[in-house]
């Protein structure tokens, strides 16, 4: 036990530890937030009454859903980016942050619309039909009073999503994101093999501390915010 | 007064000779069925229905489980499609999907057998939320007005309350007030009682005679004779998706003509 804490310590020393959490904080934010709009839109489109766009969003989700996220980011990386020369900013860093950001979005979108989806189904019908009735078309109805009621019957599955993302936000070295959790992780076991277990540890440890509190919120909102009925 | 026993009461001929009391004067053509006609697969659940309502009238459906009543007010509003036919609200055919329907939509009241009120919602912005985001109305004015609607359905006190918090009754009395706040020319109720405790089904009905009262046109899904005989001028019998028969509420419940009007009316009167 000791020589555990004696080894975070010194992993702590050596290397920036909270700064690599700090980056997989910043890369989940702002993916979050983007998967967010787009699953919305997603689950719009396939709520909607017009059958293209509702085949639309049904193939995005199957694509997205069923690639695996490496590929995805590995996809933004070296075609978008290196094929194709887009750089989304001067500083290479930023640019290969912010391809990993669209990636994890684009990807993590996909199980939005299906979480946003689950809460449609927690909605009656007749809630949309009463908007109906009154002269609400698809828009106004399904922004204000399916999807608000929606959103509240599935904030514990987005919240599994926020988790599953705050995760996978490890992959984005895939799209050679420096300095996030996996790559200084690596870089421990390269240079630190003699402090494998704490390595381990200090890692695992991390992620348990960040998600947990996500657990519980959401757990929390979604009975505070439950629709009675 | 209870008005589901006093349907089974004789009517006096008084009553009868007087029928046409409740004929008061009807205005032009208000909704027009034209041959209608609907399919669930197989099923033909509005057989070739033809239907005129007049402004001011109130017509009732009546007619056994099963037998088109809903799916013919859900049709008017388009919230069923039909398969072919014409449905015309005061002159103007239904449109396909879009703006133009949402507005003439607007202009049909519906009342649900589940109240269906927004639950997200407190019962002031359930009445609000149409003339504000369909009418344009500011919410002040929506909101005096609301107020006056919840008012006479006698639910005024209610209005900061969500709907989860009212009792049956109370939620179908402010689904009312919430179809009346569009202004509509007519007023669609698809068995608004048939999910309320029984001491709850006349404060619904007597805000809808006080509606029928004040000249409103209404279409009324419902088995309660006692709001039939009180307050419509015309009953219509559906059986397996036709219009078997139509009378003056006292000459149907007393002398249906046809076979099926007469069974269902034994089997009604007698639970
Ligand atoms: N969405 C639907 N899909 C398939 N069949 C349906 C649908 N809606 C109604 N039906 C069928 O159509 C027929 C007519 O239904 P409708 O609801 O209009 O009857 P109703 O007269 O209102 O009956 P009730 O008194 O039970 O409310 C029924 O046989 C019903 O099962
Ligand atoms: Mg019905």
């Amino acid at each position: 036990m000791d020589d555990l804490l004696a080894g975070f310590a010194e992993l702590f020393a050596q290397y920036d530890v909270l700064a690599a959490f700090w980056v997989n904080i910043q890369l989940t934010f702002w993916a979050a937030i983007l998967s967010l709009v787009l699953g919305t839109v997603l689950a719009l489109m396939r709520i909607s009454p017009i059958a293209s766009l509702q085949w639309a969003g049904t193939a995005y989700v199957t694509i997205f859903r069923n690639t695996p996220l490496t590929i995805i980011l590995t996809f933004t990386y070296l075609v978008v980016f290196a094929q194709l020369g887009i750089a989304l900013s001067d500083d290479l860093n930023a640019t290969f942050f912010w391809y990993a950001v669209i990636g994890l979005a684009v990807y993590h979108a996909a199980f939005v619309c299906e979480a946003i989806r689950s809460g449609v189904n927690t909605v009656p019908v007749g809630q949309a039909e009463a908007a109906r009735a009154i002269g609400l078309s698809f828009l106004p109805a399904a922004s204000m009073v399916i999807l608000p009621q929606a959103f509240r019957g599935a904030i514990a599955p987005l919240g599994n999503t926020l988790i599953a993302l705050l995760k996978n936000s490890t992959v984005a070295v895939a799209a050679s994101v420096a300095n996030e959790t996996s790559s200084l992780m690596r870089t421990m076991i390269e240079f630190r093999p003699d402090l494998m277990v704490a390595i381990f540890l200090l890692f695992a440890i991390g992620y348990v501390i960040l998600v947990i509190p996500i657990g519980l919120t959401t757990t929390w909102l979604s009975t505070k915010l439950a629709v009675k009925r | 007064m209870d008005q589901s026993t006093s349907a089974a009461g004789q009517p006096t001929a008084d009553e009868i000779t007087d029928a046409p009391t409740s004929d008061r004067a009807l205005g032009a053509p208000l909704v027009e069925l034209k041959r209608v006609n609907k399919h669930f697969g197989a099923l033909h659940v509005l057989q070739n229905i033809d239907l005129t309502v007049r402004k001011g009238e109130v017509l009732v459906v009546i007619g056994p489980s099963g037998s088109g009543k809903s799916t013919l007010c859900r049709a008017i509003n388009r919230l069923e499609t039909i398969d072919d036919g014409t449905i015309a609200i005061d002159g103007k055919e239904l449109p396909e999907e879009g703006k133009a329907l949402a507005k003439l939509r607007a202009e049909v009241g519906m009342v649900f057998q589940s109240f269906n009120l927004f639950a997200h919602k407190t019962v002031l912005d359930n009445v609000t939320l149409g003339p504000r985001k369909v009418r344009g109305m500011s919410k002040k004015a929506a909101e005096e007005h609301a107020r006056k609607l919840l008012d006479r359905v006698g639910v005024g006190n209610q209005a900061g309350k969500m709907p989860a918090q009212l009792s049956g009754g109370q939620q179908q009395r402010v689904a009312i007030a919430r179809a009346l706040a569009m202004q509509p020319k007519v007023m669609l109720f698809d068995e608004p009682t048939s999910a309320l405790d029984p001491e709850m089904i006349n404060e619904v009905l007597d805000a809808m005679v006080a509606l029928a009262q004040e000249g409103m046109t209404m279409i009324v899904v419902t088995h309660e004779m006692g709001f039939a005989r009180k307050a419509a001028n015309r009953v219509v019998f559906m059986a397996d998706g036709q219009i078997v028969e139509e009378a003056p509420p006292e000459e149907f419940f007393t002398a249906p003509k046809s076979e099926r009007a007469r069974d269902f009316l034994s089997k009604i009167l007698t639970h």
